[in-house]
């Protein structure tokens, strides 16, 4: 089934280097440094991507880093309280335009 | 997807990259413009990424351990276990096999015996190898599932390896119920918490004469976290859940065979795993795999460079002894290795072997 999605291509993803090789080495240089051991943990890093994964909901990237958490030594509870992370700021977001929402009401009302 | 970015950099960069696929059966044709390769011998990919290595043919370097495999009677039944190993099987080693491993050790210099199986308490002749063993003042290690110690007539064990001392390596694949027991079977993980207090109680991971080493393995088709870093995970939470200590803790890669390897076929992970395994090969793991110094014995005292060739039937070869009756540390400890695809196991990131990583 022809799909926008195929997560074949994920394996692809270094190809896109092809158009402007430069900028693939400089983000692939920032990429892998952002990433590396720094005041933060690999896996305290890899937790941070997965909420952001969902956040930004990038099917590539939570396969990615579903794996990667794992491989860092975070078990299920952790990525699960990861993603409830990301979605709580996601429904916070949402929610607190209400308070826009409220200004709007009153702001045309009598 | 920085795992994706390398993955591709690491698949362009792959040795086999260089050499001639054959569709279907794996085998690579080494390239005879690379030089390093002989080219007359058709070469697995395994064995090209040694060459780059320069590894290949890969070898040992002496016979420091010998690990005897007392067949495949268990008492559990666990998912990722390479040697298909459970209550039905009945390949077990003969007491006159046995006999031919004692007298190898007393005709030879191997300093560490590594007993494992199945289950190798099963096996009706455990305690007197461990005990002709130590007599013979080699290192003793055994391979426990932990819930052998609760069932009847082997809750002295502990008591038995400690006046030995014995060093006890145990299973426990993660320190929640929930995925241990998915991995292991039902009720293994109380089990097993139950058989560490014991051990605990024994002195063992609490005296220094007595180690008590764990294993880990992952749930599934990915590699294992750093050791250092859920061996800290392991000592926090068993000693806050259970007061439970341990020695070490060693992190294994699940090895694409017996039943792990039945999960990633029919899971739908198999190309998937074995291109991680590929993609994660890491030469100084490749320089210090264990079978370098390790000669491993099968229930039927064929000889095999270690424990997964064993589950496959690969013996040892290329003009070196294959039997445990013909042992011969001057000539197994400078033997060529047999290798296969799931080499990749060992070589991948940290390294994998039965005492953890190795790189």
């Amino acid at each position: 089934m022809e799909t926008y999605y195929n997560p074949e291509d994920l394996s692809k993803f270094a190809s896109i280097g092809e158009g402007a090789p430069e900028l693939w080495k400089k983000f692939s240089a920032w990429y892998g440094a952002v990433f590396a051991e720094g005041t933060l943990t690999e896996r305290e890093k890899a937790l941070i991507a997965l909420a952001v994964a969902h956040a930004v909901q990038c099917p590539y990237c939570i396969d990615a880093y579903t794996r990667t958490c794992l491989e860092k030594g975070s078990n299920r509870e952790q990525m699960t309280e990861a993603v409830h992370v990301a979605a709580a700021i996601k429904g916070g977001a949402a929610l607190v335009h209400g308070v826009q929402m409220k200004n709007s009401a009153e702001k045309i009302g009598i | 997807m920085k795992e994706a970015a390398a993955g591709e950099e690491a698949s362009m960069n792959h040795p086999a990259a260089s050499c001639g696929v054959s569709e279907g059966n794996s085998v690579f044709i080494c390239a005879a413009s690379r030089g390093e390769c002989n080219p007359k011998e058709i070469l697995k990919p395994f064995d090209c990424a040694l060459a780059d290595s320069d590894l290949f043919p890969l070898t040992a370097r002496t016979v420091s351990v010998l690990q005897i495999n007392l067949g495949k009677v268990c008492n559990q039944v666990c998912k990722h276990c390479h040697v298909d190993a459970g209550p039905d099987k009945t390949e077990t080693m003969s007491a006159a096999t046995v006999d031919l491993c004692i007298k190898a050790l007393k005709n030879s210099f191997v300093p560490t015996v590594d007993i494992t199986g199945g289950a190798p308490e099963m096996h009706p002749e455990y305690r007197r190898l461990v005990t002709e063993c130590v007599a013979e003042g080699r290192s003793v290690k055994t391979r426990t599932n932990l819930t052998i110690l609760g069932e009847n007539g082997y809750e002295d064990l502990p008591g038995f390896w400690a006046a030995r001392a014995v060093e006890v390596v145990t299973s426990l694949p993660y320190y929640q119920k929930e995925t241990v027991d998915r991995l292991r079977g039902p009720g293994v993980f109380e089990a097993s918490v139950e058989a560490l207090k014991r051990l605990n109680s024994a002195g063992y991971g609490v005296l220094e004469r007595l180690p008590l080493n764990l294993v880990y393995n992952p749930c599934g088709a990915y590699l294992p976290p750093s050791q250092k870093s859920v061996e800290a995970d392991f000592r926090r939470e068993l000693k806050k859940r259970y007061g439970i200590s341990f020695t070490n803790l060693f992190t294994l890669t699940n090895m694409p065979l017996g039943r792990f390897l039945s999960f990633l076929t029919a899971s739908g992970n198999l190309k998937m795993y074995i291109e991680r395994l590929r993609s994660s090969y890491n030469p100084a793991a490749a320089f210090n795999v264990m079978c370098r110094e390790t000669v491993s014995v099968g229930w039927d005292g064929s000889l095999y460079d270690c424990d997964f060739n064993q589950s496959i039937g690969l013996k040892c070869a290329f003009g070196s002894p294959d039997h445990i009756r013909d042992f011969s540390v001057e000539r197994l400890g400078r033997r060529r290795i047999v290798t296969a695809e799931h080499c990749y196991g060992c070589t991948a990131g940290a390294g994998s072997s039965c005492t953890g990583t190795v790189a």
